[in-house]
């Protein structure tokens, strides 16, 4: 049986993911789909994988909806208050969550028949690595060490595909700025208007 | 229930009582009253000097003025029955959970400092920290980026331009210096290799602090081994003192401490994010933006001035005392209480900065500062290996 804190935590993630859509005040539908990625980061704690549920954390509450709302925030939303529902909207919205379900659903009823992982207790995983690694301390004490396996496995077998999004990142970046910034000098031939 | 699982939840119940209301609660409060005493000390007044046992209310000549130390109590009580005013053009829910949403992240944070080393309870060792995790630092990070939240939603909620523009300004602020604070540590996990704030402040104890390094494996800096063995401490002591340098700073950024607490400069915003709150309300964000310096501080002092550890080798005789535990925690909370001192020295000698100045020196000078210094680092310990 899972833990109560499960269900506290999925309650919290329903709640919010069902309230992102029924409030009518943007700002209240970002901040309650913070709550709904506070609820997940709580589910992925309580699967012992902490790395994942604080980057949920950081990444999509702290730094990506605080964004969101800064944005909402200065752009003063107040037309979306008083739209009514269109209705292709509604069947949209109704028809893709009902492609997912079902999709769901096969998923769940062939989970018998896919193959599952051996059992293997940590002090058995430990032989894996390096006798003197913290990976291997740790695992031999009896905990987990997410953060540590999760870097070895970036940094050694997913190398490569790392760089390269860290130099997707890059790009996005250094386009963003170029983008937006202003010349600061007046090009020729677009000299401003005397008078 | 099994007994095992009764004891956790029992310590762990108790370490949270402790470590919450009984520790950082009165440190807030009497960091209120030492900020305005060391303000008068450095402008030549005389400060909050007279509140104590109101003996003359029953009647005696006297009132016993205690150096004006009840005063922090006298606020409290002040600020509860102050009349709570809602102006009628605020967006009210986001009004109600704005402060709670700025003093809840500072407390939550307290959970994973290590206040001590660990102390015997029935048979069984209690590790003097509320929750162990193997993410400490990344755990401030990610909590410490929700306390956005509560002041960016006041300012907009007051429905003021002065407070729009504070928590603004907050929010900018706040989402450019996380950058520098994160990139600045990673020196100091590149050197631990761990994650886990007890295990880096045990490593500390046992190899001089990060920051003064006068003692490791072989012995303090009186003995010829001492010399022999440490090269590489001293060679690391560059990039750890630059990332200190912009770590420290960009906690005075996040925790809008001057100089750099542009969101709610007087000068130019009236009050800022809180110009529109009274009583309790303006008091939970005056508790969070204390209980998130004392956060800061105490983050600072266990990742580079050794947690609770004395030093010296002196640690593991003290833990093996009766109740060294106990006097681990009060060396962690002298470290933390002289932190706090800095952190208000700072704020009464050094002028505001200007908003561009700020983000220039968020944007311009830590950001790239904090990146090269982790190559530093990457450099001198593929050296010293």
């Amino acid at each position: 049986m899972p833990s109560p804190f499960f269900y506290i935590f999925a309650a919290m993630m329903l709640s919010g993911g069902l309230m992102v859509i029924f409030m009518r005040n943007p700002v209240s539908s970002a901040l309650s789909m913070v709550l709904s990625f506070i609820g997940l980061a709580g589910i992925f704690i309580g699967l012992n994988a902490y790395f994942v549920g604080i980057l949920q954390i950081l990444v999509y509450a702290g730094a990506i909806m605080v964004l969101f709302i800064f944005i909402i925030m200065l752009l003063d939303v107040k037309e979306e208050e008083s739209h009514p529902r269109k209705g292709l909207a509604i069947t949209a919205g109704v028809l893709i969550p009902v492609v997912l379900i079902i999709q769901l659903t096969g998923v769940i009823l062939t989970n018998d028949e896919s193959p599952s992982a051996p059992p293997l207790t940590l002090e058995a995983a430990a032989a894996d690595y390096k006798q003197d690694s913290v990976i291997h301390k740790k695992l031999i004490s009896g905990s987990l060490p997410d953060v540590h396996l999760i870097g070895r496995k970036l940094f050694t077998e997913y190398n490569f595909p790392l760089q390269v999004i860290a130099v997707l990142l890059l790009v996005a970046t250094v386009g963003c700025v170029a983008l937006s910034k202003k010349s600061s000098a007046p090009k020729n031939g677009d000299k401003p208007d005397k008078g | 229930m099994d007994p095992a699982i009764l004891f956790l939840i029992l310590t762990t119940a108790v370490k949270i009582v402790v470590f919450t209301f009984v520790f950082t609660l009165p440190i807030i409060a009497y960091s209120t009253y030492a900020e305005r005493r060391v303000s008068s000390i450095i402008q030549d007044r005389v400060g909050p000097n007279r509140v104590g046992i109101p003996l003359t209310l029953f009647g005696a000549k006297k009132d016993i003025p205690f150096a004006g130390l009840l005063q922090p109590l006298a606020d409290g009580l002040k600020a509860f029955l102050k009349e709570d005013l809602v102006p009628a053009h605020v967006r009210k829910f986001f009004f109600w959970i704005a402060p709670a949403l700025t003093a809840a992240p500072a407390f939550l944070c307290i959970c994973i400092i290590p206040f001590g080393s660990s102390i015997t309870v029935f048979d069984q060792p209690v590790k003097l920290v509320i929750a162990d995790i193997d993410a400490g630092p990344l755990f401030v990070f990610a909590i410490a980026s929700l306390s956005v939240y509560g002041i960016t939603f006041a300012g907009w909620a007051s429905n003021n331009k002065y407070s729009f523009l504070g928590g603004v300004r907050s929010c900018a602020q706040m989402i450019s210096y996380e950058i520098s604070l994160g990139l600045s540590l990673i020196p100091v996990l590149m050197v631990f290799g761990q994650l886990n704030l007890s295990d880096i402040v045990h490593s500390q104890a046992d190899n001089g602090w990060t920051l003064l390094p006068l003692w490791n494996e072989h012995g303090s800096v009186f003995d010829a081994a001492y010399w022999q063995n440490c090269k590489e401490q001293w060679l690391l002591m560059i990039p750890l003192t630059i990332s200190f340098i912009i770590f420290t700073t960009s906690i005075f950024a996040e925790t809008n401490r001057m100089p750099f607490d542009l969101p709610e400069c007087e000068t130019e915003l009236v009050g800022g994010y809180h110009t529109e709150y009274s009583s309790m309300k303006f008091a939970l964000f005056f508790l969070g933006e204390y209980a998130a310096m004392i956060v800061g501080s105490a983050i600072i002092v266990t990742l580079f001035f050794g947690g609770w550890s004395l030093g010296f080798g002196l640690d593991t005789a003290i833990s093996n005392m009766a109740l060294g535990g106990l006097l681990h925690i009060l060396i962690f909370l002298t470290k933390v209480i002289a932190f706090v001192i800095f952190f208000i020295w700072v704020r009464w000698t050094v002028p505001r900065f200007r908003y561009d100045q700020l983000m220039k020196l968020g944007w311009v000078v830590f950001f790239e500062l904090a990146l090269v210094n982790i190559f530093i680092t990457a450099g001198i310990i593929m050296l010293l290996n």
